[in-house]
């Protein structure tokens, strides 16, 4: 019995749907592929870029296989710099620890800047049910919680929305002028909206880029300044971390933020990279420690490595698949190539989908900054989801049938005889041309008169 | 030395016009080139849907066939790539290892292992060439554009020996086509897309034709050229280099 | 258990075997000659308006050109003689929301990416560079290092409470990835390098 599940959100349909407004499409992917373009220019202004990579790998790799110890070493270094460490071991108690700070200071206004960890929590939505209203402060975050729709890219939130449809949003939510959509305008609209956020916001979340074992600090980028302006005007700072954020030593930051950027946008650095050590004269600042699921993921021998994830964005940009699907057709908060690596170690069932939302070109790990072989565990996964049956039904018993095609001789030939053999074979393909999914955009091959093996019988004659 | 020519399923059935360039241009070499007549597909089928396992019955027929060449030959980036990461064979580790280490794509055949040094081949042609994302990213047949190192092609070397053949350049040298093996029809609607914005990228760089180490990349290309209606050809590398293309 | 042991006892039980950290940690850099020029491209290029001055002291009479009213700027660095001063620590840093200019020192610039090191030493409030509309940094030709690396090995991160690198002005690309300078940060930036002549 095929644990296939049959009604969630498949991959394949949500990107069909993404590409039935080609103009958006095409936009998109233009604007994605620019952003690699710029990675690449970047990365070649640094001569050495491929041992930088080598080195952020490696380092990722020794901050995996000693992660307890940093861990506790980092805990120690945080407590003595007087930050109260918080350790969540999944998404509802993370919520949770956030909730308890938030009432112990008598809610009042919270403002957030980008985490994808909060996402992947859906802290927000958890909040929104507490009675308690988190403004988004990243912009392209804000435009998607004023469109109520979750990010659709890690590092572009709102990659998928057109101009005049923040302009629209504008109108409705902060009063701008109706069919507005100069982004300059729109921009400065959001400034002054959430300057004025900043200015009455009693506890800041922000995510975390890197947190030192060494030093028991950690590390916020920004272009915005948005984080930097939340905590630092708020009597409360919340940063939430995944455990896997950690690095050994502050020397290793230059090392990542070297990459993190260039990777990203192809800029050589954010606009702010602010390193937290100590809470300001009167501030209290928490740091949550999240596991949601990564300790188990940790010992899959075949996957552990995509926890070395930056959260750059690289192989979004780059994955043809991506650019051309949109973010939300993952349905995870992580989308694109890593995303289709690290949902399944969440819920096999629920994201059995998305390792097949993938051509394999390679690209993805090409790009990655510390080396994850993103499409090597695409794969991998495929074998997984397939051994463990959650592949369709349908899929598997073709699969079956092609297998034993083309592992006979005998069988291959007379098949072939019948002509179109692969086409036959390929699941999901339909005698019938209107539900032939090859067919829809593509003509069929048209067969030869005879095929190569006919042909060398005929002209390389031998005893057989 | 004793090669045994290894054509992939589609070839066989479809085109079977790249294996005919492909023996025709080795024998040119003076190579001693066979081709066993049991074989069938290198298992990459059910492999990257998922059923590795399913791929057994087509690993021991694929050792079979060509455990006995020193060197296996293919027309195909793909097919090569995985039967070198992926054949598996419980009982007979050894002649697994041979083959893997012994089976090669085509140009990358030609380059390192014949040293071809002149082709006698004509083609004055505006071709765009399209690298098949295995042969490249995972055989390296060409540099990929993502890494900050120097330059190479051993399929653009063995083009640049080809009389009169004029390569245009595109704007995404190394982007994916968009087959995919069953993600062509699992996923046929990015698919499709990946292909036409594939095929407009030539189109759009004046070329004639494009050619390609994949068969599998070049027919899905050619489908959307036909339903495109658009004259412009699709023909296997080996076609070329073989200098007698119709 | 408490999640803290439940975390760590799963970590430690399926955490991947050993691998060591890379000994090759020198990368190729910027040769001190270069390391001015490209700090200034690479400032401009994130938007900042990079000055050289000979002494601190010019600083004061740009402003002065620049901009009539000394009580909407804040000085913090010592001998730019124009606008307040912050003698003491500012708690709260909301008493900042209608600043015009904050005049802030940095120990440390980089070369390749134009950003310059900022700690809350040389601040009289964290939210200083952050909430003004223009910011103006100081730092001396001679505290410009080639890369990141070199700056982490300058650098103590820890020996402040906070500390930030500054690239340009605050940006954003968020609509169809055009690009708008002024997000949350300031809407400018100058860079006043002191080089003496």
């Amino acid at each position: 019995m095929s644990k296939a599940h049959n009604s969630v959100p498949d991959h394949a349909e949500a990107a069909a749907k993404f590409l039935q407004d080609q103009e958006r499409a095409n936009w998109h992917d233009k604007a994605l592929w620019f952003n690699r373009q710029k990675r690449d220019v970047s990365a070649n202004l640094i001569p050495d870029w491929e041992l930088l990579r080598e080195t952020a790998s490696q380092i990722k790799d020794n901050v995996l296989a000693n992660l307890d110890e940093y861990l506790v070493q980092f805990e120690q270094n945080a407590l003595q710099n007087g930050i109260h460490v918080h350790w969540a071991a999944d998404a509802a108690e993370h919520n949770e620890i956030v909730l308890q700070i938030i009432q112990e200071h008598g809610v009042g206004k919270l403002v957030k800047s980008k985490s994808m960890l909060t996402e992947e929590c859906h802290l927000n939505e958890f909040l929104a049910t507490q009675g308690i209203d988190i403004i988004d402060t990243d912009l392209g975050e804000r435009i998607v919680q004023l469109a109520k729709e979750p990010p659709s890219h890690i590092v572009l939130p709102s990659i998928h929305k057109r101009k005049e449809e923040v302009g629209e949003l504008f109108h409705q939510h902060l009063g701008t002028e109706k069919g507005a959509s100069d982004p300059a305008y729109l921009t400065e609209a959001a400034r002054v909206h959430l300057r004025e956020k900043f200015l009455t916001a009693d506890i800041a979340i922000t995510g975390v880029n890197f947190a030192i074992a060494e030093t028991g600090g950690f590390v916020v980028c920004t272009n915005e300044g948005n984080a930097d302006m939340g905590v630092h005007l708020a009597k409360v700072h919340i940063a939430c971390m995944g455990i896997e954020k950690i690095i050994p030593k502050a020397e290793h930051l230059g090392v990542f933020l070297r990459l993190l950027a260039r990777s990203a946008t192809g800029q050589p650095i954010t606009t702010y990279s602010s390193h937290f050590h100590r809470p300001r004269a009167g501030q209290e600042m928490h740091l949550v420690l999240v596991d949601n699921g990564r300790s188990a993921h940790l010992g899959r021998k075949d996957f552990y490595n995509s926890l070395k994830c930056i959260r750059c964005g690289a192989c979004i940009n780059t994955c043809p698949v991506y650019r051309r699907s949109g973010g939300h057709s993952y349905h995870y908060a992580i989308s694109g190539p890593i995303g289709a690596i690290l949902a399944p170690n969440r819920d096999m069932r629920e994201y059995a989908d998305l390792p097949f939302a993938s051509t394999l070109c390679g690209s993805c790990s090409n790009v990655c900054p510390v080396k994850i072989d993103i499409h090597n565990q695409l794969y991998q996964w495929r074998q997984v989801l397939a051994a463990e049956d959650y592949v369709p039904k349908t899929k598997k018993d073709g699969i079956q049938v092609m297998a034993k095609v083309l592992s006979s001789p005998t069988l291959y030939r007379v098949a072939g005889k019948s002509g179109r053999l692969m086409m036959r074979l390929l699941p999901g393909l339909a005698n019938n041309k209107a539900l032939n999914p090859w067919a829809r955009q593509r003509e069929m091959p048209q067969p030869p008169k005879e095929t190569f093996r006919d042909w060398y019988k005929k002209n390389r004659p031998k005893d057989e | 030395m004793k090669v045994g020519l290894f054509i992939p399923c589609y070839i066989d059935q479809f085109y079977p016009q790249v294996a005919v360039a492909t023996l025709q241009l080795l024998e040119k070499f003076g190579l001693d080139v066979e081709y066993p007549m049991q074989q069938t597909c290198c298992g990459q089928p059910m492999a990257n849907s998922g059923f590795g396992a399913a791929s057994a019955g087509c690993d021991t027929l694929f050792v079979q066939n060509f455990a006995a060449y020193d060197y296996i030959v293919a027309p195909s980036g793909s097919c090569v790539l995985h039967i070198k990461e992926h054949l598996h064979v419980d009982k007979d580790p050894e002649a697994v290892s041979h083959i893997r280490n012994r089976i090669y794509e085509l140009c990358e055949f030609l380059t390192d292992v014949v040293q071809v040094k002149e082709l006698v081949a004509n083609f004055p042609h505006k071709v765009g060439f399209h690298i098949g994302c295995h042969g490249q990213r995972g055989l390296h047949l060409a540099q990929m554009s993502e890494l900050v190192a120097p330059d190479f092609s051993k399929p653009g070397y063995l083009l640049g020996l080809v009389q009169g053949i004029e390569l245009i350049e595109l704007s995404r040298k190394d982007e994916c086509c968009g087959f995919g093996g069953t993600f062509c029809v699992s996923e046929a609607a990015v698919s499709a897309k990946m292909g036409q914005d594939r095929v407009q990228d030539h189109v759009e760089h004046g070329a004639e034709y494009i050619t390609g180490t994949d068969t599998s990349c070049l027919m899905h290309l050619e489908g959307i050229l036909r339903r495109q209606k658009r004259p412009v050809k699709v023909v296997h590398i080996a076609e070329i280099l073989n200098g007698q293309y119709e | 258990m408490s999640s803290r042991e439940k975390i760590l006892q799963q970590v430690k039980a399926n955490k991947p075997p050993m691998s060591p950290l890379p000994t090759q940690t020198t990368f190729a850099s910027i040769p001190p000659e270069e390391r001015l020029t490209a700090f200034i491209k690479s400032n401009e290029n994130a938007g900042g308006i990079v000055c050289l001055v000979p002494d601190v002291a010019i600083i004061g009479n740009y402003l002065k050109v620049n901009f009539t009213s000394p009580e909407r700027i804040l000085n913090t660095v010592q001998g730019v003689g124009f606008g307040l001063e912050a003698d003491a620590p500012i708690t709260d840093g909301r008493a900042f929301g209608n600043l015009e200019i904050a005049v802030v020192e940095s120990l440390l610039g980089v070369a390749e990416n134009g950003a310059a090191w900022v700690t809350e030493d040389n601040l009289p409030t964290r939210v200083l560079p952050f909430i003004c509309e223009h910011l103006a940094l100081v730092i001396h030709a001679d505290n410009i290092v080639g890369t990141m690396h070199e700056a982490y090995a300058a650098l103590n991160v820890a020996a402040t409470g906070y500390g930030t690198f500054i690239a340009g002005p605050s940006r954003t690309a968020d609509i169809e990835q055009s690009l708008v300078i002024g997000a949350h940060g300031p809407k400018r930036m100058h860079v006043f390098i002191v080089q003496p002549f």
